[in-house]
């Protein structure tokens, strides 16, 4: 009797050993809720007078800078533009911010265990589409107050507010901006004997022009897209339909509407440039997402969407000269843009709210909108668009007509508001990948798009 | 389990207090691995099934609000999932492609190199180095190679393509794609677990042959047994603990595989390599329905202890041989 009592004893221990390893991911948020919640706890409202309107804005300052050090999480996506910013306020500023990278595709996991453990950190910037699923789950701290006393509150891009408003309340700021263009290969453009300074504007021209330098042929391929990446696509294919002042989502981000005629039309497009080989495959259909941006800057690729960012586009294999960028258009015209990026925020956990607000107020003021984003790479800034309208036009943009296009076209810019956007577009298995790739690959009918787009709404609706 | 009853309580007192304190250093000695069974496994095992009993959502469940209790629908609705018995099948699928190819290679591996000689310590070495890289690292190097962006080998096919075309061998360009087809991505992952894993089953199969007594292969030549007769009826059968061992940790650990498809395939192509756990991993962190999470986690702790206990019962009969 003896023997198979050990035995089940050593079954045990074996399954402890190898479950116990792998079983993370289902437990994580079990052990952490003990500590008993101190959400209520933390002083939010803000002091009456606490943002200071000053007359010259580079010496703009509200909420504490006492010397607290602070706590921010980012997402490895905005890496890049996060530590230079938060370098340039911490050498300006008495209070010290240390921030955390955080891998991207991990980001919402790390963020929704913290958030039910009490452990974010005092500031969180997050991308911009992911804001309704916090907000709407009391992550943050009411804003609006604060918000409304900056001098220069209504000069902010609306996107990231917008996104960051549950119930009435705001919740957040901008604090890095992408956007999404048309980024096109002047020398390949020349080459195909089209002219470098038409770029197209609807997605016809955009198709038969990416036609026309597929057709030279070698390792030249006319376009490129992320067809395995549901965020690549977000990006990139819904200001097509938005340019053409069609919708993708009821207002309440609980419908789908990308079944509509636009959509279809983009799929078409798309569809057809697969088919005949203009788009590069295999790669177009296996992208999902870390390495979409990386094929332009190849100098192989004539046209594609691509972030509005200058910084690291051009290299050996592609001159500064010919990067050329112009608005996304739709089926029949118009222009729009994805207003995308990360929105900043004070987390419910932070006790430290003026002086977050220091910060993530700072990031909105003269300084760091044109002495830090605005300034190009070159110069040691960071050449990315700036969130204020009233600073489009600003020193450094004026040097580069590029960098006043992207400015400029913020304002005709959307932002998606979904509270399950993750689930539903972005998320590897989401139900709009599903249909992208019905549609681009699988030459799937109107009523497949349907059904398809019947799974998106199911899913923004939490079924 | 161990009473804290007074020793000295009958005659014999002296015998059973060196009795008692014996077990009791028994126990101080097993006390660790109780405290970590207990606050590593039993624990969290129980607040899965609690956590699967209700309506919890991954941003706002605490211990005294866990959101309503959501039973039998946590785990009723766990079948009508689009993505469960896809994950089921591909699941089993992988592990029994890996399975196989994993002891088939540490066999022949452990076979390869169980005689000692100038270049065997190398080849062990080598062969065991890939198992000492983390599971997530080793996929990330792979993901790395078999990248059309940055891999190596779309530039070499573009080296190929152009000396064809000019030679006039070839009229289409074409590239490879490794985790393009559901087949091929299945393929490209189980590679990168045979040259990460194969080492690790070579040194448990290696053990077992090395404790093969010598004197049974010398009276097997000496009645003329060929080496597969050896092979055969000698080896195969002694090596049976060993090899019973391997896949039980190899069935185990290939049906919670996670990280090897999370960076490499991401499920994909179009869900074709959803694995049980990553399907737990979105409905947790993706869907933030940890109710339903929990209710998959405990349906495969379930099956896999069912499954675990069928192969020590298999591996308990063949100890008895």
């Amino acid at each position: 009797m003896r023997k198979p009592i050990r035995m089940s004893i050593l079954a045990i221990a074996a399954v402890v050993a190898v479950v116990g390893c792998n079983s993370a991911t289902a437990t994580p948020t079990a052990t952490p809720t003990a500590t008993p919640a101190p959400a209520t706890a933390t002083p939010t409202p803000a002091a009456p007078g606490a943002a200071t309107p000053t007359p010259a804005p580079t010496t703009f300052s509200a909420g504490t800078d006492d010397g607290t050090k602070l706590t921010m999480w980012t997402r490895a996506a905005t890496q890049a533009r996060a530590e230079p910013l938060v370098a340039a306020y911490n050498a300006s500023h008495k209070n010290q911010v240390s921030l955390t990278i955080v891998p991207t595709d991990d980001y919402n996991t790390k963020v929704g265990t913290a958030a039910a453990a009490n452990g974010l950190p005092d500031v969180l910037s997050g991308d911009v589409v992911f804001m309704p699923n916090w907000t709407s789950a009391g992550l943050f701290q009411d804003l609006t107050a604060k918000i409304n006393a900056l001098p220069f509150k209504d000069s902010i891009a609306p996107g990231a507010i917008k996104a960051s408003t549950w119930d009435n309340k705001e919740y957040g700021l901008p604090f890095v901006m992408d956007l999404s263009v048309w980024m096109y290969n002047k020398k390949l453009f020349t080459q195909a004997g089209l002219d470098p300074n038409k770029p197209p504007t609807t997605l016809a021209e955009f198709q038969a022009d990416a036609t026309k330098i597929g057709k030279l042929g070698g390792n030249i391929h006319g376009t490129f897209f992320g067809g395995n990446c549901g965020g690549c696509n977000v990006f990139t294919w819904w200001p097509i339909i938005w340019a053409d002042e069609q919708q993708v989502m009821s207002p309440d981000g609980k419908t789908s509407l990308l079944n509509g005629d636009d959509a279809k039309a983009v799929y078409k497009a798309f569809a057809q440039m697969v088919s005949d080989g203009t788009a590069l495959m295999p790669d177009s259909k296996t992208e999902a997402g870390p390495t979409w941006t990386g094929y332009f800057p190849k100098g192989n690729i004539g046209i594609m969407p691509m972030p509005a960012s200058l910084a690291g586009v051009a290299n050996a294999a592609l001159a500064d000269s010919d990067i050329g960028v112009t608005p996304i258009a739709g089926v029949n015209g118009g222009t729009a843009t994805f207003v995308g990026g990360d929105a900043i925020a004070i987390t419910k956990d932070s006790k430290n709210a003026d002086q977050a607000w220091n910060f993530i107020s700072w990031i909105q003021s003269d300084d760091a909108q044109v002495n830090v984003i605005a300034k190009p790479a070159s110069q040691g800034g960071l050449g990315a668009v700036v969130s204020r309208s009233d600073l489009a036009n600003n020193k450094y943009s004026s040097s580069d007509p590029r960098l006043v296009m992207f400015n400029s076209i913020a304002a005709k810019g959307q932002t998606p508001f979904a509270v399950n956007f993750n689930a539903a577009f972005n998320d590897p298995q989401s139900p709009w990948i599903v249909l992208l790739r019905d549609a681009v690959f699988n030459n799937a009918d109107s009523a497949k798009i349907d059904s398809d787009n019947n799974a998106i709404t199911a899913t923004l609706q939490g079924k | 389990m161990t009473s804290a009853a007074p020793a000295r309580e009958v005659g014999s007192g002296r015998r059973l207090t060196a009795k008692r304190t014996r077990q009791l250093v028994g126990f101080f000695y097993a006390l660790p691995t109780l405290v970590y069974v207990i606050c590593f496994f039993i624990i969290p095992v129980i607040l899965v099934a609690w956590m699967s009993a209700h309506g919890c959502k991954l941003l706002t469940c605490t211990i005294p609000n866990p959101g309503q209790l959501n039973l039998p629908d946590n785990y009723s609705s766990v079948s009508g999932n689009d993505l469960f018995w896809p994950a089921v099948f591909f699941t089993i699928e992988y592990t029994v492609l890996a399975t196989v190819l994993l002891i088939g290679m540490g066999l022949g591996l452990a076979l390869l190199v169980q005689k000692g000689g100038r270049w065997v310590s190398v080849l062990r070495t080598s062969f065991l180095v890939p198992g000492a890289l983390g599971l997530a690292t080793a996929s990330l190097l792979f993901w790395g190679v078999y990248s059309g962006a940055i891999g190596p080998f779309n530039p070499l096919m573009d080296g190929l393509n152009s000396l064809g075309t000019q030679l006039g061998l070839v009229t289409q360009t074409s590239q490879i794609s490794f985790l393009g087809s559901p087949n091929t991505a299945l393929l490209s992952t189980t590679v990168l677990i045979v040259w990460k894993y194969a080492g690790f089953y070579m040194i448990i199969l290696l053990v077992g042959l090395q404790a093969i007594p010598r004197d049974v292969y010398e009276a097997a030549s000496i009645d003329g047994a060929s080496r597969w007769q050896t092979f055969r009826f000698i080896t195969l059968p002694l090596l049976r603990p060993s090899i019973a061992l391997s896949m039980i940790l190899c069935i185990t650990g290939s049906l919670l595989a996670f990280d090897q498809f999370y960076v490499l395939t991401k499920g994909g192509p179009d869900n074709t390599t959803v694995t049980l756990v990553q399907l737990i991993y979105r409905e947790a962190f993706i869907r933030q329905n940890l109710g339903t999470a929990a209710a998959v986690s405990i349906i495969v702790l379930v099956a896999l202890f069912l499954l675990n206990a069928l192969q020590f019962r298999g591996l308990r009969g063949n100890v008895a041989d």
